[in-house]
Formats: C-alpha cells, structure tokens, sequence
C-alpha cells in the first residue's frame, strides 16, 4: 500500500494554539495523521526566574514562586520554605504545618481537578467539563483569598510557618468546601468515566513504559499512572504526612487514561487527608517565634527540599554563603522534566492523540520556562 | 400548489412541461442562493476597512512563520474508502427507484434485491476482513 | 408557487403576467429564505444560552432584553471587520469556498414542508434531492482547506472529505427505508404517508433505527459536536475555515447552522410525521398550527443537537469513519431487511415483534464486534 508517493507535513503547533496549555510548542512532522517526529520547544515564557531568585532577599523570593505554577502557588511556597527552612535549621510549629497541610491538598484538589477538565477541553469537549471545575476551584480561591487576601498569587507561607494563622470563619470554610467534593468528583465521574467517548479517545493512547518513567526521572500522577509508586509524601514524610491515613493510587498501563483516573483517586485520598488534617488541627502559633522576617540570613552551605507538588517533584536546590541572598537558586520544576518524555509518548499516534497526551501531562508554562 | 406530484398548472407560459417548470423554480433558487451570500460581501468591500500588510497577509502558523508547502502529495489514508464510497454510491441508484416501488412488488422482486445488495455486503466484508476499513 | 400566482391573479388582475410570475416565483424563496434565516439568527443565541446553562454561566445577556440581539450585533460586527486574504492563497477559489458553502445548505429548503399546503417546489424526488444537494457542501470545505494554503486547512479539509464520504452511505441508506414504506421520494408524499395515529415513521421499530441513523449522519455531515473533526479547534486551531475573517467567516457559520437547521428539518420530514400533528388539518388556521408543530419538532432535533455539543467529547478521525462503515452502515442494511420483514409479515403484530428482533440481534452483534477489543476495565493499585 505504501507505492503512492506522500510527502511530510512539517507543522509547528504553538506558540499560538488553542491546546497548547499556553506559550508551548510543538515542531510536529505528520505523515497524513500521524505524528512521526515532534519536537517539543520551550522557552517563550522564560522570565529568568532562577537569576531573579539570586538577586533577591531570601525572603524576597517567595512571591516570586507563586508564578511558577500559577496554579498552585501554595505548593510552589511551601517547597522553597522547606528549603530554606532544612538549611536554617528552623522548627515549623505543629499548627503551622498543619495548616500547610491543608493548603497544599486544597490545591491539589483544584490542580487535578483543572487538569482533568482541560484534558476533556483536548478531546473536545467544548469547556463543559473545564467549567465545571472551575465552579468548584473557585470555592478555593475564595478561601484562599480570605486567608492570604490572593486568590491566586497567594504569598502565604513564611519561612518557619505561613503568615496568616486560621480562624474558626475559615477553617468551617474550607471544611465546607471538603464536604462539598465527593459530590462533586461523583458527579465529576459519573459524566466522564462512563463516557464510550472517552474511553475510546484515551485508553491505549500515549502508553508511557514504566522503565521509561523511571529512566526519564518521570514523577507525580504520571509516573504513578506507569505503576511508579513514588509519592514524597510517602518518601519523605515531610511535614506531618506520617499522620494522616491515605493511599497512593498506582495505575499499570500507563496510558492517558491511567493519568486521568489516576488524579481522580487522588482527590479522592486528598480529601481524606483534609478531613483529618482539619479535624485534628492542634492550637498554637502559626509560626516559629525565632523566624525573622528582617535581615534573615541563612548559615552557609547548600541543601535541596522538595515536595509532591500536585505535578510531581517540585524542588528547590539552594546554596548560600552565609549572606542575606542565595548565591544559587534552582527550581526542579516537575512539568520540565515530565514534558521530556513527550515524543515517545505521541510517535506513532495521530495528531489528535498528541494533543491529548500533552493534555494528561498537565504541564504550566510558568513553571517549564521560569 | 399541488400536493400530491406535479401541478397541472404552468406558471412559466413559455414552457409547457410540468416537470421543467419545476426544475426553473429551482434554478431561480440556485440564483438566489448564490447571490444571497454575495450582497453582504459586496456590502463588506464598502464597510470594513482595508489595510494588508505583509505580515497581517502571512499564512497563520501559530505565530511563526511557515516552513514548507502545504500543496503537497498528502497521504490522505483514506482512499480505500472513497473506493467503497463509490461502489455503494452506486447501488444507491439501483435502491432508490427499487424502493419507491416496493409497496407494489413482490416477495420474489424483493429477494432478487436481496440478492443483489448482499453482493455488494459481500464486498464490504471481504474490504472489512482486510483491514480496508481501518485508517492507515 | 402556483397557488400565489392564483391569488395574484385573482385579487390583483392588472398587474402584469410577468411580474405576478416573478412574484409567485421569488415570494415562495423569500419567505423560506427569511423565515430560515430568523430561525438561524435565533438559533445562535438558542445555542450560546443553552450551551451556557450546560457550562454553568449565563450566556449572552448584554445585548438587548436576554442578549436577544446578539445575533444582530455580531452579524454587524463582521460585516465591518477586515476580510484578511492571506497572500499566498489562491484567491479566486478561497474566495468562492464561502460562498459556495452556503449554496447547498439554502437549496435543500427548497423541498422542505414548512406546513401543510407549503413547500417552495413539491419536486417528485424531492429527497434524493436534499441528500444530493447538501453533500455539495464538501466541496466548498475542500475549495476553502486547499486555497487557504495552511497546513491546518489542509488537515480539516482532508478530514471533511474523509467523513463527508463515509457519512453519505450509512445516511442514504437509511432513508431507503422510509422510501420503501412511502412509495414516493416527494418530500410532501412523505409526510403524508405518516398520517394516522402513531404513524410517524420513527413510531416503528425500523423507522426508530433509521432515524438513530439518520440523525448521527445529519450531524456528521454538517460536522457538529462530537463529529466536528474538520474545524476540531483545539487539534487544528479551526481547520478549513483558519484562515478565513470578517464575513467570509460569518458565511462559513452561516452555512454550517442553516444546513443544521435544513438537515433537521428532512429529518423532521422523514421519521416525525413534519408538519402533521393534531390541528394542523383545520380548515382556515391549519396552515399556521402545521408550521407550528414543524417547528416545534425541528426544535427538537436543534435541542439535540446543542446538547450533544455541550456534553460530548470529539471522537477520532479513525474511530470516526470505524463508526459509519462498521457499524451505520450494516445497521441500515440490515434495517431494509427488517422494514421488508415488516412489510411482507401476514399479521401486523408479527411484523412488528419480528423486525424488532431482527434490529435488536443485529445492534447488540455490531456493537460487539466493534466494542470487543476497545474498553478495559481498569483496576488500580493502592500504596498505603
């Protein structure tokens, strides 16, 4: 079947494209439909974030790891604070980091939840889904506008703690707002899970090997989708984590449908965890009372935190000389790295399939580029 | 207006067939038709303004600009149906008429037809068996 | 036509032969053209606020009382933007694709029963003809895919040939059904065969199957959601239409709605009973109760078809033409066997459980065969 000539489509799809999750693009070489070669091209969004990072305060910094993620500036917060917090040696109150606790599942609720109503929007869903989500992350950013006054670009935690403590008004908030999610995820899936759509545009499709995974230093929902049970939370048990009772979600095939159900099970465990972490919220201060905010400086040396920030591993490598800067600042940022693997997720698929698979990433530009 | 078949009546005196009187209709509609798009693109030359420039004139490519043709030898993938298209385009013709009739035919004329659309059923599982029917 | 040239004549008698021709020729194609034209006015707004109370917002609301006059604005709007030619297209053909697409979608009203006693010209195959007339829209989705000379174009445009191709079969053979029943391809013959209780074509279990059909291949063949594969935006960005501004785009709209709205209302025509409905035979007011169950029913099919935009994802191009030749197009063939059945079965009753049997055999094998290997049960692992 292969006697008539055809010639390659060389598309670019991106900067300027509707599914692209932003200023991202991809250098796709079709034959008919299929994508036989892509190049995925970064960089439109870099704002020297790493340079910015060296030429701040310490402290000065933390606004600026809102704009990482955009999506979760709580997460991006707590990361560089756990950072700087193993190098200075400082202890995070109980209530604090309970309050962190809840801030960052929060966000992994909304996270998830966005990433899987965008996936939809890929497959042409025309918003239904995307909107549906948004309903419900709005809740969290009125919450999260009443406790750090930003809905988005929160700025909310400190080194040693976060810098609004939560009242009763808002802690009855957020546990409404957990009450409210199963119905919602029911509902959620109940549209989606079932759909015959779905399922035929998504299982089989962009199936990432576990050895891959692991090779290609894959973390967060995706790689668990590929049966890489690696969640930090669970690793390192930063934080409070050893306490709250939930289970990670490990998927087998790996394909765009396991990175979808696989984020779904997690606000499932997500909302366990908040439940627990605002019932046993302990009373106290909301931040370590040798924390200064003026003239912090960090002794010298270097050292490396990290998170399960709702994309995956999200690290801060810092190394200071003692100074009120850091003389190093790097992000490990979790979509860079899992956005490496994308041709060998999309050879041999259709460009429909590309879209999608790039969709079940979940990436950010602000965080890929800084 | 006659509801039932053609009019006896002609409204074009210049032609006597019934049939062609109808078929003018149509073509009085085509005329329309066609035209009906064309007014406001006429009106649109008055309107909007116009101001080209190289850049505004450039082929869209997301934002960069294009590399290569895309008059090209495109590898459709679907050829193999537009060949079975055909063949079911045509037995259309042979079904039609066929089925207008059917209210007065016989079971013997109905199981001729049979057997020819099974002929041609024949022909799309055998395309079906060998993967025509899959996009390649 | 026929009957306004009458009344010309017959309350204006001085009036010249010819121009009480012309009259009775161009009011008809007024009258449709204007009333279908409201009607695709309304339907976009229909269609942003239906789809807005889907998505949880409210959609238009600032242009006149509920956003009514939208329509108006944006038409307006686009009359006034800059028609952007992009230089290395070929002109002439980039622009006639427009044009032409609107063509076909208009000359297929020209058959349509709008109530009882109405139809612009009762042509003898009057449905062949629809069928024929509305693939032309093809033709100007390719015309405007290869002139553009965008890649993106190019891809929608191949794409629209593809499922155009495939979506003809399956369609025009469910309509041999209702052919078969009827006895006539005259639209309004059609619509008169469905008299009687319960005599709608999509009350029987063939007709119900054909419509199923005929409905999924309407929607394909104008490329609505889930079926939208040649302008799928967020694949490529807007397919064959990309490279097209200001009223070139409105056309393009326009021919895409009102070939909707003209395909539902065959489909209204064919399987639910058109115009017909209790009162539409009154003797002086049955004209205006039969418009109003047409459109009431064309409503119908239009609410259908916002829905399945709202609610669905798009499918995949190879998943797409799976869909018509493995599983509509057996279908159908199948279901003349079964209307046949029907027809031929000595005792009413029998014919009716018999060909349901048939059609219900045949869907649960074909979504078998085409489902068997395609949906996995997923279980997962928990790491606690």
């Amino acid at each position: 079947m292969s006697t008539i000539e055809t010639q390659m489509l060389e598309v670019s799809l991106g900067p300027q494209h509707p599914s692209t999750h932003g200023v991202f693009r991809m250098d796709v070489v079709l034959d008919g439909e299929y994508v036989v070669k892509l190049k995925p091209v970064m960089g439109y969004l870099h704002r020297n974030h790493e340079q910015i990072g060296e030429k701040m305060t310490w402290l000065g910094s933390m606004p600026y790891t809102d704009r990482l993620d955009y999506f979760c500036s709580m997460t991006n917060n707590w990361a560089y604070a756990l950072s700087v917090e193993k190098m200075a040696g400082i202890k995070v109150p109980e209530r604090a980091e309970y309050i962190r606790v809840i801030m960052a599942e929060l966000t992994r609720l909304l996270n998830h939840a966005c990433a899987v109503g965008f996936l939809l929007s890929d497959c042409g869903a025309w918003f239904t889904p995307v909107l549906y989500a948004l309903r419900e992350r709005e809740r969290i950013l009125d919450f999260f506008e009443t406790v750090s006054g930003a809905r988005m670009m929160c700025n909310y935690m400190r080194f040693g703690g976060v810098r609004v403590d939560l009242d009763e008004q808002s802690l009855a908030m957020a546990r409404a707002i957990v009450a409210r999610w199963p119905a919602f995820l029911d509902e959620f899936e109940k549209l989606m899970t079932e759909n015959e759509v779905l399922l035929a545009r998504t299982q089989r499709v962009g199936i990432l090997p576990r050895e891959l995974a692991i090779n290609a230093s894959v973390s967060g929902p995706v790689a668990r989708a590929s049966g890489v049970a690696y969640d930090i939370r669970k690793v390192d048990k930063y934080g409070v984590y050893d306490r709250f009772d939930f289970r990670v979600p490990v998927g087998e095939t790996g394909d765009t449908f396991d990175r979808f159900m696989i984020r779904i099970l997690e606000m499932r465990e997500s909302v366990k965890i908040l439940h627990q972490a605002l019932r046993d919220i302990p009373s106290g201060p909301c931040i370590a009372p040798e924390s200064k905010l003026r003239g912090f400086k960090v002794p010298a040396g270097d050292g490396y935190g990290r998170i399960e920030s709702p994309k995956g591993e999200l690290g801060f490598y810092l190394v200071s000389e003692g100074g009120a800067k850091p003389y190093r600042y790097h992000v490990r940022p979790p979509s860079f790295v899992n956005l490496t693997i994308l041709e060998d997720m999309c050879l041999g698929h259709k460009v429909a399939d590309a879209i999608i698979i790039l969709g079940s990433i979940d990436i950010v530009l602000g965080e890929v580029d800084r | 207006m006659d509801v039932c078949g053609v009019s006896n009546f002609n409204v074009f005196p210049c032609v006597n067939d019934p049939y062609l009187t109808q078929y003018l209709f149509v073509a009085v509609f085509v005329l329309v038709a066609v035209l009906f798009p064309l007014v406001p693109l006429a009106l649109v030359r008055v309107l909007a303004p116009r101001k080209p420039s190289p850049t505004k004139n450039a082929t869209y490519e997301c934002g960069l600009v294009s590399k290569g043709d895309s008059w090209i030898q495109f590898r459709a993938g679907y050829y193999l149906y537009a060949l079975v298209y055909v063949i079911f385009a045509v037995e259309t013709i042979f079904l039609y008429p066929w089925a207008v009739a059917f209210g007065g035919l016989s079971f013997g004329a109905f199981v001729a037809m049979m057997v020819f659309v099974l002929l041609l059923v024949e022909g799309l599982v055998y395309a079906w068996a060998k993967g025509a029917l899959d996009w390649k | 036509m026929d009957a306004i040239y009458k009344l010309i004549q017959h309350y204006a008698p001085k009036i010249p032969d010819l121009l009480a021709l012309a009259l009775a020729v161009l009011l008809p194609i007024a009258i449709v053209m204007g009333v279908f034209l409201t009607v695709f006015a309304l339907l976009t707004w229909v269609e942003r606020k239906a789809l807005g109370r889907i998505q949880n917002r409210r959609g238009p609301n600032r242009v006149g009382p509920v956003g009514l006059f939208q329509p108006v604005a944006d038409g307006l709007k686009l009359l006034t933007k800059e028609d952007i030619v992009p230089a290395a297209a070929d002109k002439v053909v980039h622009f006639l694709a427009p044009v032409l697409t609107v063509v076909p979608a208009f000359m297929v009203l020209a058959v349509v029963p709008v109530a009882k006693g109405f139809v612009p010209v009762d042509l003898n195959i009057g449905v062949l003809f629809a069928l024929a007339v509305s693939t032309g829209s093809v033709l100007a989705l390719f015309m405007a895919g290869w002139a553009s000379r965008n890649k993106f174009s190019l891809l929608g445009a191949m794409r629209s040939v593809a499922q155009v191709v495939s979506y003809e079969v399956p369609m025009v053979m469910a309509a041999v059904v209702i052919l078969m029943a009827a006895g006539t391809l005259s639209s309004v013959g059609i619509v008169e065969a469905q008299r009687g209780l319960a005599g709608w074509f999509v009350f029987k279990p063939w007709g119900l199957v054909a419509f199923v059909i005929f409905q999924l291949c309407a929607m394909a063949e104008v490329a609505r959601t889930p079926f939208d594969l040649p302008e799928a935006e967020s694949e490529i960005v807007a397919g064959y239409h990309t490279e097209y501004s200001g009223f070139k785009f409105a056309l393009f709209q326009m021919g895409e709605y009102v070939a909707a709205i003209t395909m539902g209302g065959i489909t209204v025509t064919m399987f639910l009973g058109g115009y017909l409905g209790p009162g539409s035979d009154l003797p002086k007011i049955g004209w205006l109760v039969s418009a109003g169950w047409f459109f009431a029913k064309l409503g119908i099919i239009v609410v259908i078809n916002i829905w399945a935009r709202g609610t669905w994802p798009r499918v995949r191009v190879d998943q797409l033409l799976g869909f018509a030749w493995k599983l509509l197009l057996p279908l159908a063939l199948v279901n003349i066997v079964a209307m046949a059945i029907w027809h031929f079965a000595s005792n009413k009753l029998v014919g009716w459980g018999a060909s349901a049997v048939v059609l219900a055999v045949a869907i649960v094998a074909l979504v078998k065969i085409n489902t068997g290997q395609t949906f996995e049960k997923r279980s997962y692992r928990f790491i606690s």
